[in-house]
């Protein structure tokens, strides 16, 4: 079986790699894109360590074919900081202490950024929910909320006019 | 609390500059990058792919393994069966306790399968998808056999026994039913003369399920087993010596030819203090010559890795008027799985740990079951052994129309009293976590109608042991400290900070690595809450042979006497002659070093005691639904003494984390299975860990109580805080619903099925 030529963007930079039509997009970020700041923690959709977002829209890697990302634009935790320095939820993750392992974390800032971007002002029931496809088994999430919730109240302040 | 400012005195007020203050961890962005490398991330030139093959049955005899078909498919590079492990005596000749025998059948089964995802064969191949395909190819005949799925089974007349010919340390062969593993009991009084003089006497059957540690990053590694015999592996656990004594002892390796590498873990919670794939990668690898990764999936973690064992406990309180608890009887057995693993010393040990008891009988058990074999989980035993008693504490108080933390204030053990082993009490904090939970505004908060409040304490006796550190000086004075302790969640920061503090520099002058075997000495494992402690205290150790030679170099410089130089503030100060006042910093001593003696460094090694335990208190308000049995969990506090909290932020991290894996044990986790034996639930949707939606915030509450046999007076913190949940969450459904629930987890099925019983 031949296998699939797929064009894509990851991160802002043109992208190609070969891969099997069942190959899911995880296992091509990991393997031929060399991107393991994805992780698979379950397969199966459950955990959220995988997630990244395609065309802006959240998603678990795992579930989906990376023949789907043909001229998709694909965003991973290696894309957060910039040149200028660390997002600042990614500084507000450290601030708080809101990571012990550090194994989720990719997926959960991948999750909390995608829930400030859709939502500036979240309530701790709305993190709570949003983030709720992200299994954490080290922190109980108190400092994932504490951090997503602070992260947001900082953003909106950078925003509005002083 | 959870803010910087929260309740702890503040780092200056104790004498501290570091000790007490939240940096930024070292290794924080890394993993906050997707930097950071895990075991599954981890690449070797010409690496191969391994699968393995795993027993459908819970119990079967393998009459026999045909994988020439396997072996002749194009791309297999190797493939092995339990049979290219070495043989039992070999294995018992190797280490005599058993474990490397019972460790390797676990990793590749040889005559029979005990349990269902036992592993048969394996695999090494050039794609993970031709791996895949050879496994399909491999034919095992199995003649499957009746299994034993939970303790009663296991423990019923006609049994089938897992091990016929098991013996039992302490036992006349023979005198005990089949598929006991282990014994355990301690005793101290007349039992019988105090709940003959008892006001009140409270007696139950408790239950708790198998329940799985549940991180996130699946078991991996890759290994490289060369010609010449010597070795590489590359895999995160919670000790890099563990894999290499481990898989030294059942391949025969002498272990300075075994190199293992340290890679970032993605959590373990004691259930990556054993191998599980290392010598099944290092055998392909010796037969195909090319590295081999072996990773396992959610479903073999689940099926195949180590969780916690259930238990089956019956316990019998006798109490005065006064809430005085005079007696206890208590009986726990632990459910261990298919190979030995005895976890009712610490159990029992536990169970009343942070109480004063002056008469119990206490026994416990470890039960062979055909599932995965048990292992270490954060606390192991203690949170089945606490159960029982937390709940039975809690009837107590209700009989006696006591409040539950008065209660445990009137029983609580003090320093100097008598504990378990017949040793004294050290400097215990449990009364003063008893009285900080008494104090706080949630014990005084009123309850929502329909609302349950539960209480409940726990402890664990932490850990100390081998540790191995060095410290060296660079050229321009920054520092390296060299560890052997995996960094689990936050240990390089701890360590940067007790060095920085015992040097007198700043934390960020100093950074930690950790080595792999073959670059520093020993270290035990991460595990036992002993890192910060014992690992602390080598590097403490290290750092102040390194401020001896600071001061000589100093005193050269100066051409005066060592016993002249004062070391303070992270300089050398000179107290007589030509310079007497002078100082030299330790970037001007670093920067002289090749012209006074050559480069600064030192080792410290301790195998460490004086270890104290840590003792929690935990308040928990739940509401219990009774048309869907669905709990909730409203509010929480958690209560724990650490001694003296070197980080604040990741010791506030351990007790939330503890606690809500506790409340996970105690609503939701359980393995399922079904009527062959097979897990039915191996994966995250159907083993229901909680997620964020499921909590509230969890507010910790450190107490410091030091411990005296620590420079800093660290005690451990991190497993004592999932001990206490089990019976909070219990105690607090209980009162909600106004009926005492015995049976965990309190999953809605089980809570529905209670009510509708009533």
């Amino acid at each position: 079986m031949s296998r699939l030529h797929i064009t894509t963007t990851v991160n802002g930079d043109a992208q190609e790699f070969l891969c099997e039509p069942g190959t899911t997009l995880l296992d091509a970020l990991r393997g031929p894109l060399g991107l393991t700041g994805s992780k698979e923690g379950c397969g199966s959709g459950d955990c959220g360590a995988c997630t990244v977002t395609l065309d802006g829209e959240m998603v678990c890697a795992c579930l989906v074919l990376a023949p789907e990302a043909q001229g998709r634009r694909i965003e991973t935790i290696e894309g957060m900081a910039g040149a200028e320095g660390l997002h600042p939820l990614q500084q507000q993750f450290l601030a708080h202490g809101a990571l012990q392992c550090g194994f989720c974390t990719p997926g959960v800032l991948v999750a909390a950024k995608a829930l400030l971007d859709h939502n500036p002002d979240p309530s701790e029931s709305e993190a709570r929910y949003w983030l709720a496809g992200n299994l954490c088994r080290c922190t109980g999430y108190d400092k994932i909320i504490r951090a997503v919730l602070a992260t947001a109240a900082q953003l909106r302040q950078e925003r509005s006019p002083a | 609390m959870n803010a910087p400012t929260g309740k702890l005195e503040n780092a200056s007020s104790k004498g501290y500059r570091i000790i007490g203050t939240r940096p930024i961890r070292p290794d924080g962005v890394d993993k906050v990058t997707g930097k950071a490398i895990y075991s599954p991330d981890f690449v070797a030139p010409g690496m191969l792919h391994g699968a393995i093959l795993r027993s459908p049955h819970a119990h079967a005899r393998i009459r026999a393994i045909d994988t020439s078909a396997a072996a002749a498919l194009a791309g297999v590079k190797a493939v092995v069966t339990g049979a290219d492990l070495p043989d039992d005596a070999t294995l018992l000749e190797r280490d005599n306790t058993g474990e490397a025998l019972h460790v390797a059948r676990h990793c590749l089964a040889v005559d029979r399968v005990l349990f269902d995802g036992h592993a048969v064969a394996a695999v090494a191949a050039t794609t993970p998808e031709v791996a895949q395909a050879a496994l399909a190819l491999i034919a095992v005949d199995y003649e499957v056999l009746p299994a034993v799925r939970t303790i009663a089974e296991a423990l019923a007349p006609d049994a089938p026994a897992l091990h016929p010919d098991h013996t039992v340390r302490g036992a006349e062969p023979g005198s005990l039913p089949a598929n006991i593993a282990a014994v355990s009991a301690n005793s101290r009084g007349d039992v019988a003369a105090a709940f003959a003089e008892a006001d009140v006497v409270v007696e139950g059957s408790y239950r708790t399920a198998p329940v799985h540690q549940g991180y996130i990053e699946p078991h991996a590694c890759v290994a490289q087993w060369n010609a010449d015999g010597q070795g590489q592996i590359w895999a995160s656990s919670q000790g890099h010596f563990m894999i290499r004594s481990q898989v030294g002892a059942i391949l025969g390796i002498p272990l300075a030819d075994l190199r293992v590498v340290p890679l970032e873990i993605g959590g373990g919670f004691g259930g990556k203090t054993r191998v599980f794939l290392e010598p099944v990668a290092m055998i392909l690898s010796r037969r195909a010559a090319r590295p081999v990764r072996l990773a396992m999936t959610r479903a073999d973690v689940f099926r195949s890795s180590g969780p916690a064992p259930g238990s089956e406990s019956r316990v019998r309180m006798g109490a005065k008027a006064d809430g005085t608890i005079v007696a206890v009887e208590l009986d726990v057995s632990l459910g261990c799985g298919a190979y030995p693993h005895d976890e009712s010393t610490p159990a029992l040990m536990s169970a009343t740990l942070p109480y004063s008891i002056p008469n119990f009988a206490f026994t416990g058990r470890a039960v062979f079951t055909n599932m995965t074999t048990s292992h270490a989980y954060r606390a192991p035993g203690a949170p089945q052994g606490s159960f029982p008693i937390e709940c039975t504490i809690d009837q107590i108080a209700e009989r006696l129309g006591m409040d539950p933390l008065d209660l445990r204030i009137r029983n609580a053990a003090r320093p100097g009293e008598t504990g378990y082993f017949g040793l004294p009490h050290g400097e215990v904090g449990f009364l003063e976590s008893l009285e900080a939970a008494r104090a706080h505004p949630h014990w005084s908060a009123p309850l929502a109608e329909g609302a349950g409040r539960g209480v409940a304490a726990g402890a664990w006796g932490n850990y100390g042991g081998p540790s191995s550190a060095e410290v060296s000086v660079a050229e321009d004075g920054t520092v390296l400290v060299t560890e052997g302790s995996p960094d689990i969640g936050g240990s390089r920061a701890s360590m940067a900070m007790m060095a920085g503090e015992t040097l007198g520099v700043p934390y960020e002058q100093v950074r930690v690595v950790i080595a792999d075997t073959n670059a520093i000495g020993f270290s035990m494992v991460t595990g036992g809450s002993r890192v910060t402690f014992a690992t602390g205290k080598a590097v403490i150790q290290a750092v102040e042979h390194v401020i001896e030679q600071l001061r000589h170099r100093a005193a050269l410089i100066w051409g005066v006497e060592t016993e002249e130089v004062d070391w303070r503030d992270g300089a050398a100060w000179c107290g007589s002659g030509d310079n007497a006042g002078q100082s030299l910093s330790l970037a001007a001593i670093a920067a002289r070093a090749n012209n006074s003696g050559g480069p600064i460094s030192a080792s410290g090694t301790v195998n460490a005691q004086g270890y104290l335990p840590g003792c929690g208190v935990h308040i928990c308000d739940a509401v219990t639904d009774p048309e869907t049995g669905v709990t909730t969990i409203t509010r929480y506090t958690a209560v724990q003494d650490a001694g003296t909290a070197i980080h604040p932020d990741y010791v506030e991290g351990q007790i939330q984390g503890g606690a809500v894996q506790g409340i996970g044990w105690a609503l939701n986790e359980e393995y399922v299975w079904n009527a062959v034996g097979q897990v039915d639930n191996p994966g995250f949707l159907d083993y229901r860990m909680p997620v964020a939606s499921d909590l509230p915030m969890i507010d910790a509450v450190i107490v410091e109580k030091p411990n005296p046999a620590h420079p800093f007076g660290v005690k451990g913190v991190g497993e004592t805080g999932i001990v206490p949940p089990l019976g909070a969450v219990a105690n607090a459904v209980s009162r909600s619903l106004g009926k005492r629930m015995a049976e965990l987890p309190l999953s809605p099925a089980r809570v529905h099925a209670a009510l509708t019983a009533s």
